[in-house]
């Protein structure tokens, strides 16, 4: 049964708050960092008017902070944090144990392009340098997501077949800054839906365990193999949970959100708040009988290689999105997730890179035209696989 | 109290038979792991015919793998032993000698 919702407009960091409030967590630790910092503010206003009762640590740093969430979720807790940019950089190492002890430790990143030069605006380098350190991430496009995917976060990551880490990314100023109005459920809708969390192993003084124990060579590489079990055990669970959701909500989420792409020749794949200019860019294509479509991926890890390559195994020309740059390497993350899913497939298609919005710089529907119509012109010149470029740079 | 001994070749579990990220549910159970396989260069062995029963050796064992017997004597126990040399070391009467493992 759909419930009742209120309407409301929230900037998403505020939306982010209102999901963590409502999700009854019990132990926040965080370091002020834009454009996170309103989060944790807000957080710390419900705090103060007693509308939530969880434990905050005041911490003097990232790596603290995620250690401090690290102690609580072992204990049994639900555990919040979150950060951006070189703040997750600092959290580096502790990414690694988060994941490595199975600590469902949800962390909202309001990504932001690193340091140097020192920039506050929205890219994906600071989640795209964390991406193999273990935790699921998720992105969103808007307001409503940062609010929906934070919710559901908890209860996918608490999962049994799963419990790991999620990052919740959601991009800066875009979203993190942007009023927008979204539907927000009950309280107690929410915890009826994330009753509070039973942990299997925990830190508990009538039964003593061992945490974070020693592995040599002999059994290192069976932990990594039971994490990879984890992470990929969260493509089937990941629609299991957001289906229940939706069920609540009446909004309905996807690994992937394709757009115009049943019987698409063209493809822009993109991840975060582009995604809808994709979309735009999409429909204002159509207008002139290109069959584009739009393909926004909101599961980054584990990348849902399947339905990814459902969604692009027809299309001649794909352009693929990366608010990122991998420096030294043939293309950007997304790209060198997405090529491989399609070699050797039927008619191999024409694959074309774009560096696009590091730092911040604007994306305009226009410059994925431009993008398509690079990507079209590298189709008829037969190159099939091009080195990525930058999108909108000077020379 | 003497520990426990365990067959000395221990199986090795498969990820699925794990606990999930290294959690040991089952306390005290580092008995089952035979450090003294990392010991490779040489052992102490005690001469009883000269030893004091000081217990200086027991106490400061840092494994600790030192015994009192019945009979007021100490014992090692070569399982957990890492041959570090510290009993050897401290002896007062100087009754413990490492001796090369291939002897």
């Amino acid at each position: 049964m759909i419930m009742k919702q209120k309407s409301v407009a929230l900037v998403g960091d505020q939306a982010v708050a209102h999901a963590v409030r409502q999700s009854n967590v019990d132990l926040i630790a965080a370091y002020p960092i834009t454009p996170q910092t309103i989060i944790v503010e807000t957080l710390n206003e419900f705090l103060s008017n007693g509308e939530l009762s969880a434990r905050y640590i005041n911490v003097e740093s990232e790596h603290s902070a995620l250690s401090a969430v690290i102690g609580g979720s072992l204990a049994g807790g639900r555990t919040f944090t979150a950060t951006a940019s070189q703040g997750l950089g600092l959290m580096q190492e502790v990414l690694y144990v988060a994941s490595g002890l199975r600590c469902p430790i949800i962390m909202a990143v309001t990504t932001r392009a690193m340091s140097a030069p020192i920039n506050i605006h929205a890219d994906h380098s600071d989640v795209m340098g964390s991406r193999d350190a273990g935790w699921m991430q998720i992105f969103c496009e808007n307001v409503q997501e940062a609010y929906d995917l934070t919710l559901m976060a908890f209860r996918l990551a608490e999962r049994d077949d799963v419990l790991l880490p999620i990052m919740v990314n959601l991009d800066g100023f875009l979203i993190s800054h942007t009023m927008e109005d979204l539907k927000i459920l009950e309280d107690s809708v929410v915890s009826e839906y994330l009753p509070p969390r039973v942990a299997s192993l925990k830190l508990d003084p009538e039964r003593p365990m061992t945490f974070g124990s020693f592995a040599l060579p002999d059994y290192y590489t069976e932990f990594k193999r039971q994490q990879v079990e984890g992470i990929e055990n969260a493509l089937r669970a990941a629609p299991e949970e957001w289906k229940r959701f939706e069920a609540l909500s009446g909004r309905k989420y996807t690994v992937t959100r394709p757009h115009f792409m049943d019987g698409a020749e063209i493809a822009l794949v993109s991840m975060g708040t582009s995604a809808g200019t994709a979309r735009y860019a999409a429909s204002k294509m159509r207008e002139d009988g290109l069959k584009v479509g739009a393909l926004s991926v909101r599961l980054f890890r584990p990348f849902p290689s399947e339905e990814v390559k459902k969604a692009l195994v027809n299309v001649n020309v794909i352009v693929v999105m990366d608010r990122t740059v991998s420096f030294g390497a043939y293309g950007g993350p997304l790209f060198n997730e997405i090529t491989p899913l399609l070699y050797g497939t039927n008619d191999s298609p024409t694959i074309a890179n774009f560096i696009y919005g590091l730092g911040g710089r604007d994306v305009t529907w226009r410059m994925m035209v431009d993008a398509t119509e690079i990507a079209l012109k590298k189709k008829k010149t037969g190159e099939k696989i091009p080195k990525a470029q930058f999108l909108g740079v000077r020379e | 109290m003497r520990r426990k001994f365990l067959s000395s070749k221990q199986k090795l579990k498969g990820w699925k038979e794990m606990e999930m990220g290294g959690t040991i549910s089952t306390p005290g159970s580092s008995v089952d792991f035979k450090v003294g396989e990392f010991r490779t260069i040489q052992r102490p062995v005690i001469d009883l015919s000269r030893c004091t029963k000081c217990y200086i050796c027991w106490a400061e064992c840092p494994e600790p793998c030192i015994y009192r017997k019945e009979d007021g004597f100490v014992e090692i126990d070569y399982d957990f032993c890492k041959g570090c040399g510290i009993c050897a070391e401290d002896c007062p009467v100087k009754c413990i000698h490492m001796v090369p493992e291939a002897e």
